[in-house]
């Protein structure tokens, strides 16, 4: 783990931004995936999208 | 696959094989069936007098005044709210007009056919950038171009299309994603090959010959030296306009998504988006499989460049039919192919390749007419489903252009908008029924 932070990070950032951004601004190179859980997590709309599979 | 994937498929072929060829112009209520002296068509979906926006209100009252039924702005608004004159969504009627959308009865219409499917869809004139009519003003200046469009332009090209046989829109559009248009906001390309194509019958037309006529002219005098203190043909004057409009396909383009878009509705099961439309209040979209029933919610302002002397503060919320132009794979959702659209709408160049990849995460398609050169000839993202913008929370982004809040005044920006996420929740409700 410690040999991890010695050598020079490339990191993959998934969800919020601003982790990235934080990142970004230290000069870490960063990817940012955008992602969100589907339908916003709501229960409701992800029973209604299995329903129309 | 399964039954809803497969309908998606037949539907987004039916879309893509739609051959919508401008053949005619003519009279509103001569030509588009249902229409009559007291109804006046509007962009988007339903909408009370009282529920209108400025821009929308602004354009009624000019229309109004237009076809001789007031003579100023307030026997147009007593008259408007007296339920004396009837409203309608154009797409209820085939039909689709940008920004405020309002078509009289008696304006010209292009009329287009799908040689593929069968049937017309329409579309008014465009008047230009600035202070018109779509945007909602009403002076002189606009009423007299509208005058102009109806007893000098239209004549003309009608003319014109008749004597050319007819002009493959869907050809212009494919040859201008290539050239830097997105069809939607840019489309300077799309009005090159337009006039490219009409042109030499313009000049062979009886009406384009004529030099004297009772109608409305156009100043030709800031054309060039040559038309001061003389009189231009009409066939200058329809040329000399078109030059000056790149908008001047914009209609025609809309009236064959719409021939495309009609192409895609009804097909059992799918959840294609087949209509998007905004009247300045209410975004509203149709499904290809829930018939004629719209979903609906508040419009959301664009977020955008604006004209020198205005701000975000002045902008009305959304408006127009001309989204019908992402609901069919162009516009927004190829604006890697119009790069140089960020200088009218804000943003990157950057910024317009994430825009068209995006909408790839909620589009069942890569269109087989409409590609961009840029990204290897990737066929734009086409064919919108309800059930990925909900499942990816991604909605359709949209290139729009910027009403003024108040009627009366116009355009005042463009920039970008995206529809309100609970239209498609509404939608995928109705659906799972």
């Amino acid at each position: 783990m410690e040999d991890l932070f010695k050598k020079e990070l490339k990191v993959i950032n998934m969800g919020l931004e601003g982790f990235a951004e934080t990142l970004k601004e230290r000069g870490t190179t960063v990817l940012h995936v955008r992602w969100q859980p589907p339908a916003m997590g709501d229960d409701d709309l992800l029973s209604l999208l299995d329903k129309l599979k | 696959m399964s039954k809803i994937d497969q309908a998606n498929q037949e539907a987004v072929k039916r879309m893509m094989l739609s051959r919508p060829v401008w053949v005619d112009v003519g009279k509103a209520k001569d030509v588009i069936p249902g229409m009559k002296d007291n109804l006046f068509l509007h962009a988007g979906p339903p909408i009370t007098w009282d529920r209108m926006s400025g821009p929308l209100k602004g354009a009624i009252i000019g229309g109004i005044i237009y076809e001789g039924k007031a003579r100023n702005a307030e026997e147009a608004e007593k008259l408007a709210a007296s339920g004396e004159i009837e409203f309608a969504p154009c797409h209820h009627f085939n039909t689709v007009g940008p920004m405020a959308g309002v078509t009289t009865p008696s304006q010209m219409v292009f009329i287009l056919e799908d040689k593929e499917w069968g049937g017309y869809t329409y579309s008014n004139m465009n008047e230009g950038y600035g202070k018109v009519l779509r945007y909602g003003a009403f002076d002189d200046e606009v009423l007299n171009r509208l005058k102009w469009l109806d007893n000098v332009y239209a004549p003309v090209i009608k003319e014109a299309v008749k004597l050319a046989g007819g002009v493959d829109i869907k050809s212009i559009i494919a040859q201008a994603l290539h050239m830097g248009d997105d069809g939607h906001n840019r489309n300077r390309a799309t009005t090159s090959l337009f006039i490219r194509t009409i042109a030499p019958f313009v000049a062979e037309t009886e009406w384009g010959k004529k030099k004297d006529y009772d109608a409305p002219r156009l100043d030709l005098s800031n054309v060039s030296e040559y038309f001061k203190g003389g009189k231009a043909s009409a066939a200058a004057e329809v040329l000399a306009f078109m030059h000056s409009n790149d908008l001047t396909s914009l209609n025609a383009i809309m009236a064959a998504c719409k021939s495309m878009a009609l192409a895609a509705h009804g097909v059992e099961n799918s959840t294609l988006v087949t209509t998007m439309a905004r009247n300045g209040t209410d975004f509203g979209i149709r499904v290809s499989s829930t018939g004629d029933k719209w979903f609906t919610a508040p419009a959301n302002v664009p977020d955008g460049l604006y004209f020198s002397g205005y701000t975000a503060a002045d902008a009305n919320a959304d408006i127009g039919d001309s989204v019908i132009t992402e609901t069919v794979g162009i516009g927004g959702f190829a604006m890697a192919a119009a790069p140089a659209i960020v200088n009218f709408i804000g943003g990157s160049p950057a910024d317009a390749f994430e825009a068209t990849n995006e909408m790839y995460e909620i589009t069942v398609a890569e269109n087989n007419n409409f590609n961009i050169p840029a990204m290897d000839f990737k066929g734009t993202p086409t064919g919108i489903d309800v059930r990925k913008v909900v499942e990816k929370s991604i909605v359709p982004r949209i290139n729009t252009g910027i009403a003024h809040k108040e009627p009366g005044i116009g355009q005042v920006g463009a920039g970008i908008v995206k529809p309100p996420m609970e239209i498609f929740i509404e939608a995928l409700k109705e659906l799972a029924k």
